[in-house]
């Protein structure tokens, strides 16, 4: 089972924030060719400029293999202070 | 040390307590972050951060920082959640043995928490929400510390 979570503008745009998806898919880009199934508009932000993946913490690029309780995040533009 | 809180603290008790005890520390610098108002448009600000991901990305800042500057110490304190005008957003203190490593040690550590710490921030207002990203002068402000120096 993979952990899906959302932040930001994102979750907004979805209606949740934390999904899980069982049984986890293999890749991330599996996982997002699950979450363009599910919700096109979310998968086309997603791919969208500025937002960042992190897998199990750590911010990933392109395309990377998925543990079975992989915790995966989807991070748009980052802004605190 | 990196203190993420959901609950109003006091920006002047971490600076004494950051400032006690230190015999050879020569100079502290401290940044108040405070949540504005925007004269009536922004009732609340909302910060949404990502436990264990957030605090480990600005600890590994901060290390690289108090290794670029020679800091003895540093302390930042970061609010999550609703934050009302006029509460502290953020704390920042910079220890070192002069004051020039403090103050440019904590100058980047503020611009890197604006604009690259992985924070979301949404506006509440009588017009509505909105999510808030870096503006072009808060990147600009970060790209700053990004020239090697020699």
């Amino acid at each position: 089972m993979a952990r899906v979570l959302l932040f930001g503008r994102l979750s907004d745009l979805a209606g949740w924030r934390e999904r899980s998806f069982d049984p986890a898919p293999a890749t991330l880009s599996a996982l997002k060719a699950l979450i363009r199934d599910l919700d096109a508009a979310l998968a086309e932000a997603i791919d969208g400029p500025g937002v960042q993946a992190a897998v199990d913490k750590a911010l990933v690029r392109g395309d990377v293999a998925l543990s079975p309780g992989a915790e995966v995040a989807f991070l748009p533009a980052m802004s605190g202070g | 040390m990196i203190t993420l809180t959901d609950q109003p603290f006091d920006a002047g008790a971490a600076l004494t307590a950051f400032c006690a005890g230190r015999g050879e520390t020569g100079a502290v610098v401290s940044f108040v972050g405070i949540a504005r108002g925007e004269a009536g448009a922004a009732t609340a600000l909302e910060l949404e951060a990502y436990p264990g991901f957030t605090d480990a990305e600005i600890e590994r800042i901060a290390m690289a920082a108090t290794a670029r500057f020679s800091l003895h110490d540093h302390a930042i304190i970061h609010r999550t959640g609703k934050i009302a005008p006029g509460e502290t957003i953020v704390f920042v203190a910079t220890a070192a043995a002069h004051r020039r490593e403090a103050f440019e040690a904590c100058d980047h550590l503020m611009d890197y928490l604006k604009s690259r710490a992985p924070f979301w921030k949404k506006e509440h207002g009588p017009g509505g929400d909105r999510w808030v990203e870096p503006t072009e002068r808060d990147i600009a402000d970060a790209v700053r510390w990004d020239q090697p120096e020699n």
